[in-house]
């Protein structure tokens, strides 16, 4: 399954790299699975998506809890809490 | 409704003006965010930004009177002093604009994708988010129905 992956912040800083075209195996199928699938690639990547980053989640450009189904050509973001205003 | 994410700077009495006139229209609240103390450069979400505003607004509008509102979010590189958001509500009372823009901002601040980092002078670093935000938002879910039905 084909997904979009966005980094954004110190999120996109630590991992170099702000998106990613990734070709997700069968059984990650939500952001949560997607973010530990992330995590054990280990690296930055192992870090980033560590639990106790505090890490949201944005599908389809809407604020998505870890529980939310991702399907191929989804558009899947992750960043730190939100620091605007 | 107005809803404009950029790096240019804003003119609060224009945006005012420029605010849908009706005839039962008898407030606009507004309230400006100036940048603090160090210099930032502001990042966010192209595409989310937008919609997570508007998502905002929406629930505004569902809570309180709302006939016309702007809401300008800069990004980029600002310094001290710089303004850096502006939102600005108008109704049929001063009531309704006053909560409608405190809403606004609070949500703004914990549901539109926007990172701050600060330029210090031993390096940058990214703002870490606040408790006190998410208190701020929570707060306004002890409201449940709305006082004013929709314009």
């Amino acid at each position: 399954m084909k997904v979009k992956v966005l980094f954004f912040a110190n999120l996109r800083e630590q991992l170099g790299t702000a998106a990613e075209d990734l070709d997700l195996p069968a059984g990650v199928t939500t952001v949560a699975a997607l973010r530990s699938y992330l995590k054990a690639r280990g690296g930055a990547y192992e870090n980033a998506f560590s639990e106790k980053s505090p890490v949201r989640a944005a599908v389809n450009r809407d604020m998505a809890q870890a529980a939310a189904k991702i399907k191929a050509g989804d558009e899947v973001a992750f960043f730190p809490p939100v620091t605007g205003g | 409704m107005k809803i404009s994410i950029q790096p240019e700077d804003f003119d609060l009495g224009l945006e005012v003006r420029n605010i849908s006139r009706d005839r039962a229209m008898g407030a606009v609240a507004s309230f400006v965010g100036l940048v603090r103390d160090v210099a930032m450069t502001l990042e966010h979400y192209p595409g989310m930004t937008e919609n997570a505003i508007a998502k905002i607004v929406e629930a505004a509008r569902s809570q309180w009177q709302i006939m016309d509102c702007t809401v300008i979010h800069r990004y980029g590189d600002l310094q001290p002093n710089d303004q850096i958001v502006l939102v600005a509500v108008a109704s049929s009372h001063r009531a309704d604009a006053f909560a409608a823009c405190q809403f606004i901002m609070d949500y703004l601040k914990t549901q539109a994708p926007f990172w701050k980092k600060e330029h210090h002078a031993d390096g940058a670093r990214w703002v870490e988010a606040r408790e006190s935000d998410d208190q701020a938002a929570e707060r306004w879910r002890q409201l449940k129905q709305p006082r004013w039905s929709k314009p």
